[in-house]
């Protein structure tokens, strides 16, 4: 497996305790792939510490060969690693091209002007609606635009936190769709899921994590494949899973 | 970063053609004297929005500023200096270069705030600044005041020179605006007031824009400052660091709707001439101050987000529903990317 992003015994916390407690995966160039675990279980806390908005007790995460644990998440990002996080990120007040064009803000004004152009064909949404303020769009349509924003650095890796909390199932449908369609052009997706199915759906490889570690980790379709994987997903115990294995 | 159009930029030619006519047109003294007050009272608001409006940094301490330029102007051209002519409204360039430099240490330890803090802040420099005013005599002349050299212009237009160097101002102020909007530091400002953090999370230097727009509103706010002083020949530190001053320009930038490019001019063409009317009788000298309530409690439980915007959120719902009316079941889905291009 050609590994883009890895990440080795990532220990991390917020206040006390450690919420990540030996972390290892493995993220595939050119793949989708995709963590689930139940409420809990570290899955945002993992791409919190790789975008560098949380620093980790220990551990290595590293792009490409390069070590970019402990580094600033604006280090991070100009790494070519981009954060979509689960809370709605966009700008309200600002118009959705604006928002777009925030993305891209350390680039230059041409390539600026470039890359937005190209972002608005590879999204619709961005033209039809951008002169509406982002705020007014449904939570499908904001993720949407937040997918879109994240593309404008052209990134490495792009960290996606729960794109489909919060969204009615045909809303879902759109930005899973989407997901995958980046995929098709040749993104590296790392995928937090609370909704397992869906994501492993378009996912290449999985994992399953609880009590922060992970689990269980494989070819996507196996893990759907895996009953077990979904008695977890459900609030199972992950122990079933380690005695069998 | 963003187009102009077409119907922008003719209503720009309309509105500044219209305003460099009307001392012209309307040659009556009284009237051109209100028109002076609307134009200051455009430029002040048009520059406090430049940070208040854009940035969402409710800055208070924006009359301190304009005393500190009316105060430059009147040590600069003393009445014993005898008539200064047109030279006041050269050098303002100067003066008002000279209160951004001023301003960025002011601003740097302001900004270690935000929100309410930061307004406390600023208009705690405000009471500082008038204090200083009444204090320092050998700057202020304090409660005595400070006369500045009359100028000999025609009695029968006397009041055009001033309207028209107000007038270069607020165009100077608009067109400063106009560019911002159009620039990065524009989508820095709009960023910073919906969500600072999140702003810096994508690579905003979040402060180095704040200064800049802080030095130059005050930069602006202090040339105005000059004029004004210079108009009425003078001053006072209780008139020239005046607290009704920045509610003044907050207010109509509230009205006419903040963060748009033309709201702070529609706010003071309502609110000035109202004001100017009310002082003229002895009277009714103070009750603008009522009018000020009254529009505050309007804008707050009516038009929160100011007049511009509303109309302009009445004009969107009413194409929307057109559209939707004319247009079939299907084109109101939510839009969904057809392609990605690799």
């Amino acid at each position: 497996m050609d590994v883009v992003l890895s990440i080795r015994g990532l220990f991390a916390r917020y206040d006390r305790g450690d919420v990540l407690r030996g972390v290892d995966l493995d993220v595939e160039r050119g793949g989708v792939t995709c963590v689930i675990g139940p409420n809990g279980a570290g899955k945002s806390t993992v791409l919190k510490v790789v975008s560098g908005l949380l620093r980790p007790r220990a551990g290595d995460v590293a792009l490409d060969g390069e070590r970019i644990s402990g580094r600033s998440a604006r280090q991070i990002l100009d790494h070519g690693v981009v954060h979509v996080p689960q809370e709605r990120s966009l700008f309200p007040s600002m118009s959705v091209w604006d928002n777009v064009l925030m993305g891209g803000y350390v680039l230059s004004r041409a390539a600026l002007r470039r890359r937005v152009d190209e972002i608005a064909s590879r999204f619709p949404i961005v033209r039809e609606r951008r002169r509406e303020r982002a705020g007014s769009l449904s939570g499908g349509e904001q993720k949407l635009v937040e997918i879109a924003r994240a593309m404008m650095l052209e990134p490495r890796v792009v960290l996606m936190d729960e794109p489909s909390m919060g969204l009615d199932p045909k809303a879902r449908r759109v930005v899973f769709g989407t997901i995958r369609q980046l995929n098709d052009a040749g993104a590296t997706v790392l995928l937090v899921e609370q909704n397992a199915r869906s994501g492993l759906e378009i996912a290449g490889r999985g994992a399953v994590m609880e009590t922060g570690a992970v689990r269980l980790e494989g070819v996507a379709r196996d893990l759907l494949d895996n009953p077990e994987v979904a008695r977890l997903y459900l609030g199972g115990a992950a122990r079933s899973l380690e005695d069998r294995g | 970063m963003r187009t102009v159009s077409r119907s922008g930029a003719a209503l720009t030619v309309v509105i500044v053609t219209a305003l460099a006519a009307f001392p012209f047109v309307f040659k009556a003294n009284w009237v051109v004297n209100i028109a002076v007050f609307t134009m200051m009272y455009a430029g002040l608001a048009t520059a406090w929005n430049l940070l208040g409006g854009y940035s969402g940094y409710i800055s208070l301490c924006n009359a301190a500023f304009f005393g500190i330029g009316a105060y430059t102007i009147a040590n600069l051209f003393p009445t014993s200096g005898g008539p200064p002519g047109s030279t006041p409204f050269l050098i303002l360039p100067l003066v008002g270069l000279g209160a951004a430099i001023l301003s960025i240490p002011i601003g740097w330890v302001a900004f270690r705030t935000r929100g309410v803090t930061f307004a406390i802040v600023t208009i705690s420099l405000l009471f500082v600044a008038q204090t200083l005013a009444f204090l320092m005599r050998s700057f202020t002349r304090g409660s005595q005041g400070m006369g500045i050299g009359v100028p000999r212009f025609s009695v029968a237009t006397y009041e055009r020179p001033f309207y028209l160097a107000l007038l270069a101002i607020f165009v100077f102020a608009v067109s400063v605006c106009w560019y911002v909007r159009r620039a990065k530091l524009g989508l820095t400002l709009f960023a910073i007031r919906d969500d600072e953090d999140r702003a810096r999370g994508l690579g905003v230097d979040t402060e180095i824009a704040k200064l800049v727009t802080f030095a130059t509103s005050l930069g602006i706010t202090a040339m105005i400052g000059g004029v004004w002083a210079y108009y009425i020949t003078y001053i006072y530190p209780q008139f020239a660091v005046d607290p009704l001053i920045t509610i003044g320009m907050v207010l109509m930038v509230f009205l006419g709707g903040k963060g748009t490019l033309w709201g702070p001019l529609l706010g003071a063409l309502l609110l000035v001439p109202a004001q100017r009317l009310l002082a003229q009788n002895a009277t009714t000298a103070r009750w603008y101050l009522i009018l000020y309530s009254g529009v505050f409690l309007f804008v707050i439980l009516l038009l929160p987000r100011g007049i511009i915007p509303s109309v302009q959120d009445l004009v969107a719902r009413l194409r929307s529903k057109s559209d939707r009316d004319t247009s079939s079941p299907a084109a109101t889905v939510p839009t969904v990317p057809t392609e990605v291009v690799p």
